[in-house]
């Protein structure tokens, strides 16, 4: 009797573990678009020329 | 008895300017030197007396230079508040760090020269013609062919076989790159093409064993120039590193190769894990971001880069059990174990930890959002940038500020080390001595100090054990010292 209320329990909780990782992941992912999107504002805009331009005298 | 591993981070930084026409990296380079060293310090020589790049730890010394190179060495060439030497070499601004005693410490004073070389721009801005803007970059590589180095130097004992040396650290180089490797997008110098790559550095070496640094490079580099007593040291200068932004990678990079180069020194290391073909394996390795290649050892055993570092991670926690252990060295042991846990069930877990991996995620990030190909500019930019000094523009520091990367020192610690040198090795000596009479030296290097007291003549003062002149021995000595010539007095006494 004990086993059977017990036992839908550990279903809710892989569940709620779940619900809480796609949490996580969708904040995280949101955390990662909040970084890229920081990123761009710093990243050079004419990236093809700048790095076109970046020719360095080989050193050691 | 092993020796202390005293060492050292000399690290070429990449240097352009925005729309310049005609840029002339050697003027920009000592331009942003001069714009940051005090005067006080600007008249203080280096001392080149006893330098000598092509004598050879094999024992012999080389009829000529390796190549027809630019000398640019004497145009600027400073010594740091902080012991460390700051000047222009093969057309880049180059940060030598003070001599340290332990892989933490080199952590605090290489980050320190980035620090520097980022307030150097900001000091030369007021020189530099309107509408320019420096750039500097700690990478080593252009993209484009041209590879600009980050040295490790170790104090070793001289009576340890040089061929012992070669044997047993040549399969540590080769596969240490899978901390120590910066990240790439591309391959350059005729390697096989890839879109990305663990390290900077590993496309440009082409040989095993050698005395060049330029061409040709080899995975051990045979210059022996100890800047120490001659007779009982040599000073293992390591050319196959990247330059790492990543304080994790850094001091990984260090202190695993400390405790090897202890090892070697003590005989300890019994087995034979020479590869096959060292530099084959060494792009190989670099190639696959999977961490999944396998090479050949001599004896015909198949392993990748993780399973032979996990050998020498077992190794070293024998060695470290019988010869006894310190801080630094069990947080060493304990990030280097992780690591390779990391990087045998997923690399990517750890792309808050080392810099290829940083990287590598960053790119893959803006792939997805941006539906990129790996040939598009604005991932080689995203590459270059993520090593930009500025903190406010660089991506490393982006991700670092964001607490996307994992930290080992702190800023606190940064900032008192751009002024002031590690207290427990030679390099506390020849700073303070700056500190305190820098009007009455006249030039100064790693092994020596030169006073001109006008009385009488010159004195020089060596400084050829890299252990002494610490704070411990000497603060009496300045203590009781007020001026140059009590100082020289009590020396000669």
């Amino acid at each position: 009797m004990a086993d059977q209320t017990r036992k839908p329990k550990p279903k809710q909780e892989e569940e709620e573990a779940r619900v809480e990782e796609t949490k996580a992941e969708a904040a995280s992912t949101e955390d990662l678009d909040d970084l890229l999107d920081e990123i761009d504002e710093v990243l050079e805009t004419n990236a093809e020329d700048f790095v076109k331009a970046f020719v360095q005298k080989g050193g050691q | 008895m092993a020796i202390p591993k005293i060492c050292g981070i000399e690290t070429e930084y990449g240097i352009s300017i925005r729309d310049a026409v005609d840029f002339n990296p050697i003027l920009t380079s000592s331009l942003l030197i001069n714009a940051y060293a005090k005067p006080a310090f600007k008249r203080v020589k280096w001392d080149y007396e006893e330098e000598n790049p092509l004598r050879d730890a094999r024992g012999f010394d080389r009829a000529g230079p390796e190549s027809p190179i630019e000398d640019d060495s004497g145009l600027v060439n400073v010594i740091l508040p902080n012991a460390s030497r700051y000047y222009v070499d093969h057309a880049h601004p180059e940060y030598s760090s003070p001599e340290c005693s332990n892989a933490r410490d080199l952590v605090i004073w290489d980050k320190a020269g980035e620090r520097i070389l980022e307030d150097s721009i900001a000091a030369a801005r007021s020189v530099v013609p309107s509408g320019e803007n420096v750039f500097i970059y700690k990478n080593n590589s252009d993209g484009k062919g041209n590879s600009y180095g980050c040295h490790e130097n170790y104090l070793m004992a001289r009576e340890t076989a040089f061929s012992s040396i070669v044997k047993h650290l040549t399969p540590f180089f080769v596969t240490r790159q899978v901390f120590t490797g910066a990240g790439k997008v591309g391959a350059e110098n005729g390697a096989n093409a890839c879109d990305f790559q663990i390290s900077q550095r590993a496309d440009f070496f082409e040989v095993e064993v050698g005395l060049e640094t330029t061409f040709k490079r080899p995975i051990i580099n045979t210059r022996d120039e100890p800047h120490a007593d001659p007779e009982k040291y040599r000073r293992l200068h390591v050319i196959v590193g990247d330059a790492n932004m990543s304080e994790i990678s850094t001091f990984l990079k260090v202190g695993t190769t400390s405790i090897m180069l202890k090892m070697i020194e003590d005989g300890f290391i019994a087995d034979d894990y020479s590869l096959r073909e060292p530099v084959r394996s060494m792009r190989a390795i670099s190639h696959d971001p999977t961490c999944r290649t396998t090479f050949e050892l001599e004896d015909g055993h198949k392993l990748t880069a993780v399973e032979l570092q996990w050998e020498y991670l077992r190794l070293s926690k024998k060695y470290v059990q019988e010869n006894g252990s310190d801080d630094v060295t069990d947080k060493v042991l304990g990030l280097w174990e992780t690591t390779l846990e990391g990087l045998e069930s997923d690399p990517m877990q750890l792309k808050d930890r080392l810099d290829w991996v940083a990287k590598l995620s960053l790119l893959e990030a803006y792939r997805e959002r941006d539906g990129l190909a790996w040939d598009a500019p604005k991932l080689k930019m995203i590459d270059l940038q993520y090593h930009d000094v500025v903190r406010s523009r660089g991506l490393y520091h982006k991700l670092a500020s964001s607490n996307k990367i994992q930290r080992l020192v702190t800023d606190d610690e940064i900032d008192w080390a751009i002024d002031h040198p590690p207290t427990d090795t030679r390099a506390y000596f020849r700073g303070e001595c700056l500190r305190r009479y820098s009007d009455k030296i006249v030039a100064a290097s790693w092994d020596a100090l030169i006073f001109d007291t006008g009385a009488e003549p010159l004195r020089k003062v060596p400084t050829l054990e890299p252990t002494r002149g610490t704070r411990e021995r000497v603060q009496a000595l300045f203590d009781a010292s007020p001026d140059a010539s009590s100082l020289l007095g009590k020396l000669s006494g």
